[in-house]
């Protein structure tokens, strides 16, 4: 464990944007180098930075945290529609929306813990996702999802004088479009500015108090602390990080579809964050990443490429090999991933970031001090 | 002597059981206050009502001029009222420096205060107290482990820290030595002696005679549901009403 002093955690900062702003060159070996991907690794990585101040910090495991993306999203693509394709405004008001609607859902959820908050985030989400569908058509246009014409108002661009003609205007931050690496540098610095706020939290009184909530909530309030509006701005800070996610989603691919809003979509930050290490700062950017990058890869696979793989071997041996492996990736992946996560909670419970934490202490001979759990060392 | 904590009238029923039967009591400021019964007399039911877990069905109970009904747990330790658990309960994943530095924000800070953009290691004030505290109880050798690690003797004079670091007006003590060998016992009544020189108004629930005699002014005994005898010690030690009722007519 290094000690969180205010000196490591420059350090910890500084190589996070190091690693994450040189990413595509870095990425680029594993065939991860692409900015559509690299957007997603920030998009989601931010996603699961923000759960991890709710689940990971306070321990309250919300199943519902896509209901925010979904809000994020819609609220950015209107804002596109309504004033500009200005990017800023968008984030701006994504925000502002998926945090006061975390407010009336924290409000309602946190008067219980435990399984029956989990539950109750998972009804809200739910119950989201199916408004999303019926009656809030008009705002979500239901099925098809929204999306952008060309005869929007955008009152802003109007103003500046901004016509896109006949053509489906894009997303832009101040003439740079959002699309390739700039989309992927803007999410990149949007992320890093997320992670910092997040190590800032982790640091301070209040941070201490939601760690102090998910260890001791009983005696907590046996110490003078009034614990619900502790959680609370926890639960809206998580959920204005998911609405950033979903502004994002929006910026870098202007629609907005209800199934971002499904319970699987929050599941899967679940599993990020649980895979990467809950509780500690990197972790669930790691778990992010994996995911996204299995996602990705596996998907991709498929019997000719698995063929040729596999062609070394024996025909007949091929074809089982090509079989069995078949099952794993394409539309099966979701299997690999299944696989790999017990094999990480069953072996290590503390996510990725236990297992950098073991390898880290085989490299120092003074690692028998540093026996403490992941979930107390944030900047493991 | 004023009294600080009066307790008139107070009543709880739990289904059918009459939990506390007009419970009158009266703890004067300064002093050790024991209460003493045989298991299920309705102890640790009355001090739930001091600390708003429970809420009786009548009569009051006023803690230095103000009612505690009603009150949630963080506002009557806002008020100057801590809680030793008969069990310890601490924040079992963190240090021992953090755990006894959150009652010292609690206390600073108050019930809630949002300061996501401070550096808890940057106030100073908080720190030295709260390795102050620990040096009294003498844990400070341990005081970057995890609370979880240590013993039962252990976590208990972290609680007691913990709860030291606010200056209390008045301290409850759940059987604060419940489970602990004599040895552990002995530091912790001696511990408690000098604790009480700070002059805390202390109420303690326990079993142990030995700790009862060693520490209290006054004592209090309960049985079903209501207090059947109250005094000094000496006087205690011979009313044969609480030997009956508490000994079984056996001899302390």
């Amino acid at each position: 464990m290094i000690a969180p002093t205010a000196r490591n955690d420059l350090i910890l900062i500084g190589a996070f944007a190091a690693a994450v702003l040189t990413a595509p060159l870095w990425l680029a070996p594993i065939g991860a180098g692409y900015p559509d991907l690299l957007q997603k690794f920030a998009i989601y990585g931010l996603f699961a930075i923000g759960f991890n101040i709710l689940f990971g910090f306070t321990g309250y495991l919300s199943f519902g945290h896509a209901a925010f993306l979904g809000v994020g999203s819609y609220a950015a693509v209107w804002s596109f529609k309504l004033l500009t394709m200005n990017v800023l405004p968008a984030v701006f008001f994504a925000v502002l929306v998926s945090g006061l609607f975390a407010l009336a859902i924290g409000f309602i959820s946190l008067r219980r813990t435990g399984i029956y908050f989990s539950i109750l985030t998972l009804a809200f989400a739910q119950m989201s996702y199916n408004l999303a569908y019926s009656v809030l058509t008009p705002i979500t246009n239901g099925e098809t999802g929204l999306q952008l014409t060309t005869s929007d108002p955008r009152i802003l661009d109007k103003m500046a004088g901004i016509d896109y003609g006949a053509a489906l205007p894009t997303t832009d931050l101040f003439g740079t479009e959002m699309t390739g690496y700039p989309g992927f540098y803007f999410c990149a610095v949007l992320m890093i500015i997320g992670f910092v706020i997040a190590v800032r939290i982790a640091r301070s009184p209040f941070g201490t108090m939601l760690r102090a909530i998910k260890s001791n909530q009983n005696r907590l309030n046996y110490t003078g602390i009034n614990t619900r509006p502790y959680a609370l701005a926890a639960f809206v800070i998580s959920g204005m990080y998911a609405g950033l996610a979903g502004a994002l989603l929006a910026c870098t691919d202007p629609l907005a579809g209800a199934e971002r809003m499904q319970w699987t979509a929050s599941g899967e930050v679940v599993l990020m964050t649980i895979l990467g290490g809950a509780g500690t700062l990197l972790g669930p950017v790691f778990g992010a990443g994996v995911i996204k990058y299995f996602e990705n890869i596996f998907s991709a696979f498929n019997h000719d490429i698995l063929m040729s793989i596999f062609d070394f071997l024996p025909g007949w041996l091929q074809g089982i090999v090509v079989t069995v492996s078949g099952l794993f990736v394409g539309e099966g992946w979701h299997l690999t991933l299944g696989a790999l996560f017990m094999i990480i909670v069953i072996f290590l419970p503390g996510g990725l970031m236990e297992g950098v934490g073991r390898i880290a202490k085989l490299f120092r001979k003074d690692g028998g001090a540093a026996n403490s759990s992941v979930s107390t060392a944030p900047g493991e | 002597m004023t009294s600080i904590l009066q307790v008139k009238n107070v009543n709880k029923s739990f289904g059918g059981l009459k939990a506390l039967n007009n419970v009158e009591l009266s703890v004067e400021q300064g002093t050790v206050h024991a209460i003493i019964g045989p298991n299920g007399a309705g102890k640790s039911t009355l001090l739930n009502c001091f600390v708003g877990r429970l809420t009786p069905d009548t009569g009051t109970v006023d803690f230095d001029g103000t009612s505690l009904l009603g009150k949630q747990p963080h506002e009557i330790n806002q008020v100057g009222v801590s809680r030793v658990f008969q069990t310890p309960e601490i924040f079992g994943d963190l240090s021992l420096v953090e755990n006894v530095m959150i009652p010292t924000l609690a206390r600073r800070d108050g019930a809630f205060k949002l300061n996501p953009w401070q550096r808890v290691d940057s106030i100073a004030e908080v720190r030295e107290k709260a390795e102050h505290l620990l040096a009294d109880v003498d844990l400070q050798d341990k005081k970057d482990m995890i609370a979880n690690s240590l013993s039962r003797g252990d976590k208990r004079r972290l609680e007691l820290a913990m709860c030291l670091v606010q200056d209390p007006k008045l301290l409850l003590l759940d059987e604060p030595t419940a489970g602990m060998s004599r040895a552990d016992t002995n530091k912790t009544i001696d511990l408690l002696k000098r604790i009480g020189e700070r002059g805390i108004t202390k109420i303690v629930i326990e079993h142990d005679m030995h700790v009862v005699f060693s520490l209290a002014n006054k004592i209090s005994v309960m049985a079903q549901g209501t207090v059947i005898a109250e005094g000094k010690p000496e006087q205690i030690k011979g009313d044969p009403r609480v030997q009956e009722a508490y000994l079984g007519g056996a001899h302390l």
